[in-house]
């Protein structure tokens, strides 16, 4: 996805994998998640993005030019320096032998929604808050001024 | 069984993948849906580790980045417009009013 | 006291515009601290011999590692001496002061510097270690320089060198540069004695110098001949004594002061105070004695032909000091002493009277137009006989007693040469000495019709009188033993310098027919340098011009000071001079210092240029840096696991 030069192309990419995830949360029983994955992601903020590539009529990216041509080196070589040490802590760090029996029980949605309703009302609710403030927000910012551009 | 390891290092992999757009793409467009693909992979470490380790929280954490990460989207999305209005472009290179 | 003097002078000078009050304030000081020694004096002669020295510690003044130095003050034989004279003298002095500097606008800093100094030159004698000495050494150079800068621009003649005529100030300046290269000396000779010693005290270093230091070893060698050099600096002989008569710009009484009895004498005390030093160390003294000696005879010569009356006094002290020194050098140091003692009473009194004849011919200093004052000035005239008669070496005056004394343990010590050369010195000394005399009070007058000289107030009259008074009988004090007299100056000085003397060979006692014959030749010498003064200037003065005309170029050479100024000039002034413009200052300051302070100026300017750059607004750049942080945090991670 990130290869691609088409904005589109990109997006679309994005949306398959974001199944991909999906399909894996399933595997670790998660099936709230899985379900809000595509519901929330696939289908509400890559829809999102696909709307304003449209809007602002993007084209292909232009290559990299003049001195940026050798911008593409020392990022891929960090990136690749960061996953070696994801890699390495992981490797360090013992993990858990076998899935919990637990797993299958905590990814329903009754479970999961009993705990956030619970345990966890006060961010819930602090989340419905920063909604609205990312909505207010987007409003105003996107707003065309009255009278001018 | 799939030992955690893999998903965790899927999660890593994901995770470099997107640093890598960020760091490269000149379109801002693009950079966010890079963004979007770290916060992706953290999620799917964050479940591994629920799935695994029998406990609950990790996925509701993961819920509430899926929140954050929709109005942060949306948000960023939103300021792109705004600046497309004013300079016609989301190349990242030329949008460089916050220079010293 | 005389700090106290020194202050109340200093603050309320100004607004007391009283003259008679600063006058009163500042002798009365003097004169308080010269009954305080005479008391100190009397008790000390009361009390058996071997309690007369008493060290008073003040305080603890430097305590810095392994260097403790104490305001500590040494009371003994040799400096209550040197007391006596600096406040005796002094008193008189400042009396005198009172009737010279009448009506001159800076009467009370004049006072204030005059005491000043005597607290300076107290401390220095006073002294119970090198740095407290050091202190006052110093103190009378700052206060010399002062004084002789007294009249800040008055133009004098030097004598044809430097070219034209400079000011006071370029004197009061000279001075005190030349005195620095001498404490310099003085400083490094310091540093070695605290290395060798491990204290500055004299305490401390005097008794156990023979325990710690081989005789003739390198170590005293450089110490000894560091603090002569700081003597030769201070007490104007060879190669140091250039200032001295430059310094003759200042007010007679300062002339009378510093450069005839105390600061001068300074270095003299100094060496003898270190006699032990001196003792161990004889290749120093013996240059002692032949660079006294030499600059005895030196200043003579020059002596003889100058013709500002003060500039032939100034002459006189450096040759006087070169005896004093040449008595130093051959171990004769009570000699040294007794000489510094007689010498400080005549010398103040000629300069005291020339400040009179100066004062009565309303500045007038040359002496080929003076004359004729025997009947002005009676009194002034009498007592400048006196001083000269004395420093010519006529008995029974007390000039006599003591530079005989120099001359027979010269000679007794075996250094025929050396004696030699001062027995012809003596002869000069009373030929130049009597040619002022003559020239300036005998025959005709030569001086302007318009200005009629008369006698001074009793202000200036009365020192003059005692110090003649002095001058004649101070001799009684030194009579060698074996003429009949006893010598109570040797024996009052002897607890401070049994240790020397027990180091030095005992100079072989010449039999008493010698001593006769010795007697006799200086005497004589002497009377046949005031004859040839009185010959020349008084009978057949055309017989002067003859023997100047047929010795044209030797008398060139005196006139002129052998040159000395133009050659130190030459090697060292301008070169310096120069080096300091053009180097120094442009290379060095500007180049350097400027440049290394704008340079870092520029330096973190261009700096910051760079360093700006990082925030290029693009967002990318930081992204990288953010996965340059994680980068660095997880290596961290890693590696601690």
């Amino acid at each position: 996805m990130v290869t691609r030069r088409n904005p589109v192309m990109g997006v679309l990419f994005l949306i398959v994998n974001f199944f991909c995830l999906s399909v894996l949360y399933l595997t670790l029983h998660a099936q709230f998640i899985a379900v809000i994955q595509i519901l929330v992601y696939a289908g509400a903020i890559m829809v999102l993005f696909l709307f304003v590539i449209m809007l602002l009529d993007l084209g292909e990216e232009t290559r990299f030019a003049g001195k940026g041509r050798f911008r593409k080196i020392p990022a891929v070589a960090l990136a690749a320096t960061v996953l070696v040490e994801i890699l390495l802590t992981v490797g360090v760090l013992g993990t858990p032998a076998g899935q919990s029996e637990r797993s299958v029980e905590i990814g329903t949605v009754e479970f999961v929604g009993h705990a956030l309703y619970t345990g966890y009302l006060l961010p819930f609710e602090i989340t419905s808050l920063l909604l609205l403030a990312a909505m207010v927000g987007i409003i105003v910012l996107a707003k065309k001024k009255l009278g001018s551009s | 069984m799939i030992p955690l390891s893999y998903y965790l290092s899927l999660s890593a992999v994901l995770f470099t993948i997107g640093v890598a757009g960020v760091l490269t793409r000149r379109n801002a467009i693009i950079v966010f849906m890079s963004i979007e693909l770290m916060l992706n992979s953290v999620n799917l470490a964050l479940v591994g580790f629920s799935s695994f380790l029998g406990d609950v929280r990790g996925q509701i954490l993961v819920f509430f980045v899926m929140a954050v990460a929709a109005s942060e989207a949306a948000v960023g999305l939103a300021i792109i417009i705004a600046l497309f209005r004013n300079k016609q472009t989301v190349n990242i290179d030329e949008i460089n009013i916050m220079k010293w | 006291m005389p700090l106290i003097g020194f202050f109340i002078n200093g603050i309320f000078g100004k607004k007391i515009a009283s003259e008679r009050f600063s006058g009163f304030l500042g002798s009365g000081v003097v004169g308080a601290s010269f009954a305080a020694s005479a008391w100190v004096f009397i008790e000390m002669v009361r009390s058996p011999v071997d309690s007369r020295t008493h060290v008073v510690t003040l305080f603890d003044w430097i305590s810095a590692g392994s260097l403790s130095v104490a305001a500590a003050y040494r009371i003994d034989q040799l400096s209550i001496l040197m007391c006596l004279i600096i406040t005796g003298v002094g008193f008189l002095i400042h009396v005198y002061s009172i009737g010279y500097m009448r009506g001159d606008p800076g009467f009370w800093r004049f006072f204030c510097y005059l005491n000043l100094f005597i607290f300076m030159m107290l401390n220095l004698v006073l002294a119970d270690n090198f740095l407290l000495m050091f202190l006052g050494w110093e103190g009378v150079g700052l206060c010399s320089y002062l004084l002789i800068g007294f009249w800040h621009d008055r133009r004098f003649d030097t004598g044809g060198y430097p070219p034209g005529s400079s000011t006071t100030s370029d004197a009061a300046r000279k001075a005190f540069i030349v005195n620095r290269v001498g404490d310099f000396g003085f400083l490094v000779a310091m540093l070695l004695i605290f290395s060798t010693f491990g204290s500055l005290a004299f305490g401390d270093v005097f008794p156990r110098a023979a325990a710690i230091v081989e005789p003739g070893s390198t170590t005293i060698f450089w110490i000894t001949l560091l603090l002569f050099l700081g003597a030769t600096g201070k007490s104007a002989q060879i190669p140091l004594y250039v200032w001295l008569p430059d310094a003759m710009a200042g007010p007679t009484p300062v002339s009378a002061l510093i450069h005839a009895a105390t600061m001068v004498t300074a270095g003299v005390y100094m060496v003898a105070r270190c006699s032990i030093l001196y003792a161990l160390s004889p290749a120093t003294l013996q240059i002692v004695a032949t660079l006294g000696c030499l600059t005895a005879v030196f200043a003579a010569t020059i002596g003889l032909v100058q013709n500002d009356i003060k500039k032939i006094l100034a002459y006189s002290t450096i040759s006087q000091l070169g005896y004093m020194f040449l008595a130093l050098g051959v171990g004769a140091f009570t000699s040294g002493m007794f000489h510094l003692i007689t010498h400080a009473f005549f010398k103040a009194l000629l300069f005291l009277g020339a400040g009179c004849v100066i004062h009565a011919l309303k500045g007038e200093q040359d002496i080929r137009r003076m004359g004729g004052l025997a009947a002005a000035m009676p009194t002034t005239r009498w007592t400048f006989l006196a001083g000269s008669l004395a420093i010519a070496g006529i008995p029974p005056l007390s000039g006599f007693f003591s530079k005989d004394e120099i001359l027979l343990r010269t000679y007794a010590g075996g250094a025929t040469l050396l004696w030699i050369i001062g027995w012809i010195t003596a002869g000069l000394t009373a030929f130049y000495i009597f040619r002022l005399f003559y020239m300036a009070f005998e025959g005709e007058g030569r001086y302007s019709q318009d200005v009629q000289p008369h006698e001074m107030p009793v202000s200036m009259t009365l020192p003059l009188v005692l110090l003649s008074i002095l001058s004649i009988a101070g001799g009684f004090i030194g009579i060698p033993s074996n003429l009949g007299g006893r010598n109570l100056l040797e024996g009052w000085l002897e607890p401070i310098f049994s240790r020397a003397d027990a180091r030095l060979a005992s100079p072989h006692e010449a039999p008493l027919s010698m001593e006769y014959a010795l007697i006799a030749l200086s005497v004589g010498i002497a009377v046949l340098g005031v004859y040839g003064a009185y010959l020349l200037y008084r009978r057949r003065a055309d017989l002067a011009a003859r023997i100047i005309t047929r010795f044209n170029a030797v008398y060139g050479l005196l006139l002129h000071k052998y040159y000395v100024d133009e050659i130190y000039d030459a090697l060292f002034v301008s070169p310096l001079d120069r080096i300091s413009k053009t180097l120094l200052w442009k290379g060095v300051d500007v180049k350097l210092i400027d440049g290394a302070v704008d340079g870092t100026a520029t330096l973190v300017l261009k700096l910051s240029d760079r360093l700006r750059r990082i925030q290029s607004g693009v967002a990318q750049g930081y992204a990288l840096v953010f996965v340059l942080g994680i980068i660095v945090i997880l290596g961290i991670l890693v590696l601690r696991f």
